[in-house]
């Protein structure tokens, strides 16, 4: 995919196409969840796309990022192919995690993408390690770790944010607040109103900003980011932003009303920006639409991929433990199949 | 004396503290991705002083002091593994490896796996191990059982200075997570250990220290030596194969399945609780691979289920001696 230059016209397009992107894919997933062709838990990020795709717009495709149980989003803002995406929700052998993984740990270790993580404030110690990584070797990256509000209530993510700030690591914390940690509602989670807050605790600059505005996040940061390169240590931003969805696909959401959720959809980032560029003459009506429609066709293909492809083989579940295997695993992958078959 | 030595060329005496000191130093100085972190490893030089002084050659970016934030830097060591750096991360008591258990356990066990096998995970975590200094149940335990049961982490535990270079150089160059057992009392062993920056010890190999006829006595970390001198002491009553396995996860079943197709006994001598663990792993393998071998039935040495008290009469009571070991040895022959 190409990058994001919120600078050009071209990359404000492409911005936008990115946010489309996650929506559509996430649509798709949802639908595809309730008949019932996904197997496992899916959490979704629809609401939130101005986060991923602003904070991604603002890296290089160099940096690292963790992510959270609603990886989708942050796996196509930094530009992960939907068709191996989607694969690995169906738990196809052609997915990015070979089937291994499925929707709450897509990777992709080479691009930068650490995981998605099934464990709520996990991804922060991992970022700061990406940017020592980055700090040792002088290579200016920068780890960038998206994790929610339920997360700051997380005793690692305090250390991760100490550590990162106490040793001037290149490293970005993005607090996305969608309102929720799961079924409880930030403010009986937390004793401040504004997360950005315990940023002060850390001695490191913290803000709260618009997260449904994908250039208020692009903005922020890229002074973040700036602030890396330059020795100066970690930013702390609080996103404001919503979980159009509930905290997982079939949750029955008895914590908020719809009136709460249509009052957020009035603040769509995906329309917002849409009417940005249409007020600016960037784009119209018509071209949004051919966008629209070739990413509904993306995403089509991209499941009827996933729906033909071959699951794993069962002896490749032993596979993939240790870079030099052990032989109490690889036996395994060698013992013949309990209902006679041989395993390869 | 186990083949290595024989084969590796020169030796130097030296003590399991000095020798994992060397480990870290030739490492250190043979790739620049190495470094060192964990509370009070730098000018401090670990509270066990086995960084000692790194810190001098190796200075503060290499040789990292961290905030007492197990979570914080273990996790910060997996994401260092992750992209590209090959940490050697110290916990300073085993006992505290349960604040930083979610980083070990879901992220550094299972993220090679979940991404299907496109990451590699060369970190090192050493830890220490063990009672005998009247330091009470949070700062004696030996809890290797936890993490070479949980599959994804490859565990060893050196009962001799040559052992603790060799298996952590293997350590830190392997590009698997690998923890390293360092039982605290025996820092001050001494013994002879391969000058050669070159030699290391593969995970997953047993060490034969004497060899027997009788019983063989699979003894692991400071049991290791007080076996040996127990070996030396029964002589006359039953001649010992000694064993250490070195290596807990792998484990070389072999090894320790040849010496009973020899002897026909077995006793499994840890420094650990004896329900669910470490000695049941290698009585299970041997009763599976070699039941028809065993001529008596087998022997397990360890801790009986209790923490490590303080009182010194207490601590006594329950850590594992040499005598232990006589006891079950007298049981079997």
């Amino acid at each position: 995919m190409p990058p994001i230059d919120m600078g050009t016209e071209e990359g404000r397009i492409e911005a936008l196409r990115r946010m489309y992107r996650i929506r559509a894919f996430e649509d798709a997933a949802g639908d595809l969840f309730a008949d019932g062709e996904l197997p496992g838990f899916v959490h979704l990020y629809k609401g939130e796309e101005a986060v991923g795709v602003g904070a991604a717009a603002a890296l290089e495709p160099d940096d690292y990022i963790t992510s959270t149980h609603r990886g989708h989003g942050h796996c196509i803002a930094k530009g992960l192919d939907t068709e191996k995406m989607m694969a690995e929700l169906y738990g196809k052998a052609n997915g990015y995690c070979n089937g291994k993984g499925g929707s709450m740990h897509i990777a992709d270790v080479e691009a930068g993408m650490l995981g998605a993580n099934g464990i709520v404030g996990a991804g922060p110690p991992l970022a700061t390690g990406a940017a020592l990584t980055a700090h040792r070797n002088d290579d200016d990256r920068v780890a960038l770790a998206f994790f929610g509000d339920g997360a700051v209530a997380q005793g690692q993510v305090h250390e991760a944010v100490n550590l990162a700030a106490t040793w001037g690591l290149p490293a970005i914390f993005l607090v996305e607040n969608n309102q929720y940690g799961e079924g409880t509602p930030m403010e009986k989670q937390h004793n401040v109103e504004n997360l950005s807050e315990t940023a002060e605790a850390y001695n490191i600059p913290g803000f709260t900003i618009d997260g449904m505005d994908v250039t208020a996040v692009e903005e922020a940061v890229t002074e973040a980011r700036k602030r890396a390169l330059a020795g100066d240590g970690p930013t702390f931003i609080e996103a404001d932003t919503y979980r159009y969805e509930g905290h997982f696909e079939g949750d029955h959401q008895p914590y908020r009303d719809e009136e709460e959720i249509e009052a957020w959809r009035e603040k769509d980032p995906i329309d917002q920006f849409k009417q940005r560029l249409i007020d600016r003459g960037e784009l119209t009506e018509d071209e949004f639409e051919s966008i629209r429609e070739e990413i509904d066709a993306e995403i089509d293909a991209a499941i009827e991929s996933a729906q033909q492809a071959d699951p794993p083989e069962p002896h490749e579940a032993y596979e993939d433990m240790f870079a030099e295997p052990a032989p109490e695993i690889a036996q395994f992958a060698e013992l013949p199949r309990a209902d006679g078959g041989d395993r390869r | 004396m186990s083949t290595e030595l024989e084969t590796a060329g020169e030796t130097e005496t030296m003590t399991v503290r000095e020798a994992l000191r060397e480990a870290m130093r030739e490492e250190l100085r043979r790739d620049e991705d190495v470094f060192v972190m964990g509370e009070d490893v730098g000018t401090f030089g670990g509270v066990f002083q086995v960084t000692g002084d790194l810190v001098e050659e190796f200075g503060e970016e290499r040789i990292r002091d961290t905030p007492i934030s197990e979570a914080g830097f273990v996790g910060a060591g997996v994401g260092a593994a992750a992209t590209g750096s090959r940490p050697v991360v110290e916990v300073m008591f085993s006992d505290f490896l349960g604040v930083s258990m979610e980083q070990i356990t879901n992220q550094m066990a299972k993220m090679r796996y979940m991404f299907g096998g496109k990451t590699e995970m060369p970190v090192t975590i050493r830890t220490t191990e063990g009672g005998g200094q009247r330091a009470a149940s949070q700062h004696s335990g030996t809890v290797h059982t936890w993490f070479a049961h949980f599959p994804g982490i490859k565990a060893v535990a050196p009962g001799t200075p040559a052992a603790a270079k060799g298996l952590l150089k293997s350590a830190i160059r392997s590009n698997d997570p690998v923890m390293v057992f360092e039982n605290k009392v025996i820092y001050e062993q001494e013994g002879e250990v391969p000058t050669d920056p070159d030699f290391t010890i593969p995970l997953g190999e047993a060490s034969v220290e004497r060899e027997g006829e009788d019983v063989t006595v699979v003894a692991t970390q400071r049991l290791v030596g007080e076996t040996l001198e127990l070996a030396e002491d029964m002589a006359d009553e039953a001649d010992l194969e000694v064993i250490d396995p070195r290596s807990l996860y792998p484990l070389d079943t072999e090894t320790i399945a040849e010496s009973v197709r020899k002897t026909g006994r077995l006793v499994v001598a840890d420094e650990s609780p004896l329900s669910y663990g470490t000695h049941a792993e290698v009585v299970a393998r041997i009763v599976e691979e070699e039941f028809f071998s065993l001529d008596a039935p087998i022997q397990r040495v360890g801790v009986a289920d209790t923490h490590i008290p303080f009182s010194p009469d207490l601590e006594d009571e329950v850590i594992p001696t040499g005598d232990d070991v006589r006891e079950a040895v007298d049981q079997v022959i």
